[in-house]
């Protein structure tokens, strides 16, 4: 063990031994590898393509993971423009995903509308599925997006994640 | 083509003043069909190129409805119109021209789903846009841009409650900032100056609506 290390975790003083929270470790690593479900819909989903290559790099914060099944994702990316038409695919999506799961509208279309104040449009996702981050812009641009996704970690990090294995979320 | 001669063989055509030069005619419903079918097979206007429906506005009458053809010779390089007026606006009909050009299915499936125009012998005329069971066709003059009530697609499955089709807020949204001057929305915001729910404008005046 290098220096550094000894200094931080003395395994002769704490005995091999962490101690800390159950709901501390769960978030922590909930947090730090969340993956997301691009549920790319309009332009926003151009963007978010953007936060995931090299320039803004999704990665840096643990959720290069794309997941294009529900099954295996842990946050919506809700990107671009729900239309009604879209809107019962996009609630089949999100209720197939596994829970814990939380939802980032992004965008000004996906939050309210936006500019289509028209019948063909859902005036916010938030009328179909709860959403946790909602993220301004049109589009969000890359960095707006990473913020947001540190949003929702601080979020994660602030949930009483052991209490809710044990009862319905 | 030969004007003189296709008049002669369509003595109902009539020619249409064609601010572009394009050629240009009124044809009767009944000889839509005839008429496509001479244009493709003896004037060589091999392709549908687009087609618009038109809505004439309630004080039209009877002739509210119509559709816009146009076709493109790609041997002579050449376009010519064709105006097709519906008969009835309370159901508005006209020969479908999916028999004479294959192209004409979605175009006249999109024109149905929009406009309410139905086409007479489409081999599958449903709504390509808006879901099967929505009962509003959107384009038409008296609709408006907020939208109506209606049911949500039948591929919606669960929180029905929450969220249903209906009218989107014209005023007062997230995007209306209430600190920016001056006193009245429709002073600030063009999308607020005429609301399309009641039809009446909101706004203070009308060179509003001409100036943008």
């Amino acid at each position: 063990m290098d220096k550094c290390i000894q200094r931080g975790f003395d395994a002769r003083s704490e005995q091999g031994f962490i101690y800390t929270k159950l709901d501390a470790v769960i978030n922590w690593v909930r947090a730090n590898s969340v993956w997301p479900q691009p549920m790319g819909l309009a332009c926003c989903a151009i963007e978010l393509m953007g936060v995931g290559g090299s320039r803004f790099d999704i990665g840096r914060f643990g959720s290069e993971v794309m997941r294009f099944s529900p099954r295996q994702s842990d946050c919506m990316i809700v990107s671009g423009t729900v239309t009604y038409k879209m809107a019962g695919a996009v609630k089949r999506v999100y209720d197939q995903m596994p829970a814990p799961k939380w939802v980032i509208a992004m965008g000004a279309c996906a939050c309210s509308g936006g500019m289509f104040r028209t019948y063909s449009v859902l005036q916010g996702v938030d009328k179909i599925i709860p959403v946790d981050v909602y993220v301004a812009g049109c589009p969000t641009r890359p960095e707006a997006l990473l913020d947001a996704l540190v949003t929702l970690q601080k979020k994660i990090g602030s949930e009483k994640s052991t209490r809710a294995l044990w009862t319905a979320k | 083509m030969d004007v003189k001669k296709t008049l002669l063989e369509f003595p109902c055509l009539k020619e249409r003043e064609s601010a572009d030069g394009i050629k240009a005619f009124d044809c009767p419903k009944s000889h839509l069909e005839r008429f496509a079918r001479y244009l493709r097979d003896v004037c060589q206007y091999n392709s549908l190129t687009d087609m618009a429906s038109i809505d004439m506005g309630e004080e039209a009458g009877e002739a509210r409805f119509g559709v816009v053809y146009h076709f493109f010779s790609h041997d002579k390089k050449r376009y010519v119109r064709v105006v097709c007026m519906c008969d009835s606006s309370d159901e508005p009909s006209l020969p479908s021209l999916c028999s004479v050009y294959k192209g004409a299915d979605w175009l006249e499936r999109e024109a149905f789903d929009m406009m309410g125009i139905a086409f007479e012998g489409h081999p599958n005329l449903h709504r390509i846009l808006m879901w099967d069971s929505y009962p509003w066709h959107p384009l038409r003059k008296d609709f408006p841009l907020c939208g109506k009530e209606a049911p949500l697609p039948e591929s919606f499955e669960g929180n029905e409650d929450a969220a249903k089709v209906v009218p989107a807020p014209e005023n007062g949204g997230p995007f209306h900032s209430p600190s920016c001057g001056t006193k009245f929305a429709s002073e600030r915001e063009p999308r607020a100056r005429f609301d399309s729910s009641s039809g009446c404008k909101s706004g203070t005046s009308n060179s509003h609506i001409h100036g943008l």
